[in-house]
């Protein structure tokens, strides 16, 4: 599968998966927004030593995992993009903090070894909490709890736009690259000589799609402003999700 | 450059979000005062045009591997700088949550790394290169200077928010030494390919690439406000951050103290040095940063505004002195 089909493919699937109806899915976006912005600050806020409290922060997504019913699988594959980065920069802590804290056996551990596991981990469980948020929360929720917190509402529409058509377009410039590749069997990547041809016939048809999509918007009563649907107040169920959480993290920074 | 959560700590990652949220600020009443209601469907259909766009692997020749083009900079030449902001902002947050590049906690620090550097940094590059005439050269100038310059300063930020973060032992160095020329290399492959892209736009459609121009409200250089501007600045780093100034010796006592054990020279008795020494010390207003005879911070931040006005001062009667000259001989 192509990087573009697979993207396409990740949209999709991600969008089917946050529209299931299971309990999570059902919690006030804004809730879900600021306890998963709450877990990864408390995540990386703790020590670079402390392996067991960092550990414990791990029931979070274990839970929700269970309670949303969200792959597993799928997550684990998000890993590949961060993990490399998080693991190579860790990689070095070993070298230059060699202060000696333990013995395994004969085998010394040193400072410089926890704080490249807790570096890992720190990696690990804040990828999990943001996919957890956007595997039970679309991503029209998410931009309706910005809305509520009073994010501008050319930024919020923006996004929706942007993400509404990412799809259209990589679509198209799937299409494009298959036209490509039939055409130059065997070549990796583009070509420099139509680096120029291919990118900007996307760009000019990209341009074209946002008069029409413009034209299409004020004829359904666009002014300048879009409007969101009301989905409800946060209820007596969010406030004790949220509140329970809280408790939890909580509990976990004291004993700690 | 995609920073991920780990990386960053609560309070830089906070910071960093409060620098974004400003410049998103602004660039939405820039926004608002073009009143021009067809560019937000156009910004949402860019920043979709950018995310498919880099997902296409352009080859480099003759090295076997392949990059992609900047967003920032070829949003900034077709939008302008507030649009391409705001775009860029969307276009980083869908990757965060869609795909995992860049973490939540450091969307602040993304934003500034690549949105900021990329639009506003990218655009003054842009307009010094294409703003009175373009041609195909200028244009490859300008994006190959604005991708490989905001890049740089992209890597050095992602540099300096994971050293104020304290998440990794690497010295600054040695990190610094890692970032710069990496992304010196991607920075040229990158502006290669958005010129190529902007060259063909400018072939097709040239009217495209003054459209950005034609947006931005055109501001004439207005030195009273430059001048406000950098006054505030030297005066929050003169009393401010003067403060926080190492004890530590600077480079030239760090040397001298390595060759002679101690940070100052020691002059001969009855010596010229001690006589201008005795001079200076009478005549001295802040000795050493200080007021006379106390060590309180005070004197510390009033010695840097103080520093700062005279050194303004000075420049500014230079400066006008010299403009005077030249009108005058302008006029005879």
């Amino acid at each position: 599968m192509s990087k573009l089909s697979g993207a396409y493919y990740e949209i999709n699937h991600m969008n089917m998966v946050a529209e299931k109806d299971q309990w999570v899915n059902q919690i006030h976006p804004l809730v879900k927004l600021v306890l998963t912005i709450l877990y990864i600050a408390d995540v990386v806020s703790f020590s670079k030593y402390n392996i067991a409290g960092i550990l414990m922060m791990g029931i979070y997504p274990i839970i929700v995992f269970m309670l949303g019913e969200v792959s597993w699988k799928d997550s684990i594959r998000r890993l590949r993009v961060v993990l490399p980065v998080v693991c190579l920069l860790g990689l070095f802590n070993p070298f230059f903090d060699r202060q000696v804290v333990l013995y395994l056996g004969k085998f010394p551990v040193t400072s410089g070894m926890f704080s490249m596991v807790t570096l890992m981990i720190k990696g690990i469980l804040t990828v999990l909490a943001t996919y957890l948020l956007i595997a039970t929360t679309t991503i029209e929720k998410i931009c309706y709890a910005l809305r509520i917190v009073h994010v501008p509402a050319v930024l919020v529409t923006q996004v929706l736009l942007t993400y509404r058509y990412i799809s259209v377009l990589l679509k198209e410039a799937n299409t494009m690259m298959q036209a490509y590749a039939l055409r130059a069997p065997g070549q990796k990547g583009i070509h420099f000589k139509v680096w120029g041809p291919l990118a900007g016939q996307l760009l000019l048809r990209s341009i074209d799609r946002a008069g029409t999509v413009y034209s299409s918007m004020v004829l359904r009563g666009y002014r300048g402003e879009f409007y969101f649907e009301d989905r409800g107040k946060c209820g007596r169920k969010d406030y004790c999700y949220l509140v329970v959480w809280l408790v939890v993290f909580f509990a976990i920074r004291v004993v700690l | 450059m995609h920073m991920a959560d780990a990386l960053i700590s609560p309070a830089v990652g906070g910071s960093m979000y409060a620098l974004s949220a400003v410049a998103a600020g602004y660039s939405i009443k820039k926004i608002h005062l073009e009143a021009d209601p067809k560019k937000v469907p156009v910004m949402g259909v860019m920043g979709a045009f950018v995310f498919a766009a880099q997902m296409i692997n352009f080859t480099i020749p003759g090295t076997g591997s392949s990059g992609h083009l900047c967003g920032g900079m070829l949003l900034t030449a077709l939008l302008g700088p507030y649009a391409a902001f705001l775009t860029m902002i969307g276009v980083l947050l869908i990757q965060c949550l869609m795909f995992a590049d860049g973490g939540l906690l450091a969307l602040g620090a993304n934003v500034w790394n690549m949105a900021f550097y990329g639009c506003f940094i990218g655009y003054l590059i842009w307009r010094a290169m294409n703003g009175r005439t373009m041609s195909r050269g200028r244009i490859i100038g300008a994006s190959v200077i604005g991708s490989v310059l905001t890049l740089q300063l992209g890597a050095f930020s992602v540099s300096i928010e994971t050293l104020l973060s304290g998440i990794t032992d690497l010295p600054f160095s040695v990190f610094i030494g890692m970032m710069q020329p990496i992304h010196l290399a991607i920075g040229m492959v990158e502006g290669l390919i958005t010129a190529a892209v902007l060259v063909f736009v400018y072939e097709a459609r040239p009217e495209m690439l003054s459209l950005a121009e034609a947006g931005e409200k055109k501001e004439r250089f207005s030195a009273r406000k430059t001048i406000g501007i950098l006054a505030v600045i030297a005066l929050f780093i003169g009393g401010g951050l003067s403060l926080f100034a190492s004890s530590h010796p600077d480079g030239l006592e760090w040397s001298i103290e390595k060759v002679t054990g101690s940070t100052e020279l020691e002059a001969a008795e009855n010596s010229i040095y001690r006589q201008a020494e005795s001079v200076q010390e009478k005549t001295a207003l802040l000795p050493d940063y200080q007021f006379k005879n106390t060590e309180s911070g005070l004197g510390t931040s009033f010695s840097g505004i103080l520093g700062s006005c005279l050194v303004l001062v000075v420049c500014g009667g230079v400066c006008y002195v010299i403009s005077r000259n030249h009108k005058k001989k302008g006029l005879s």
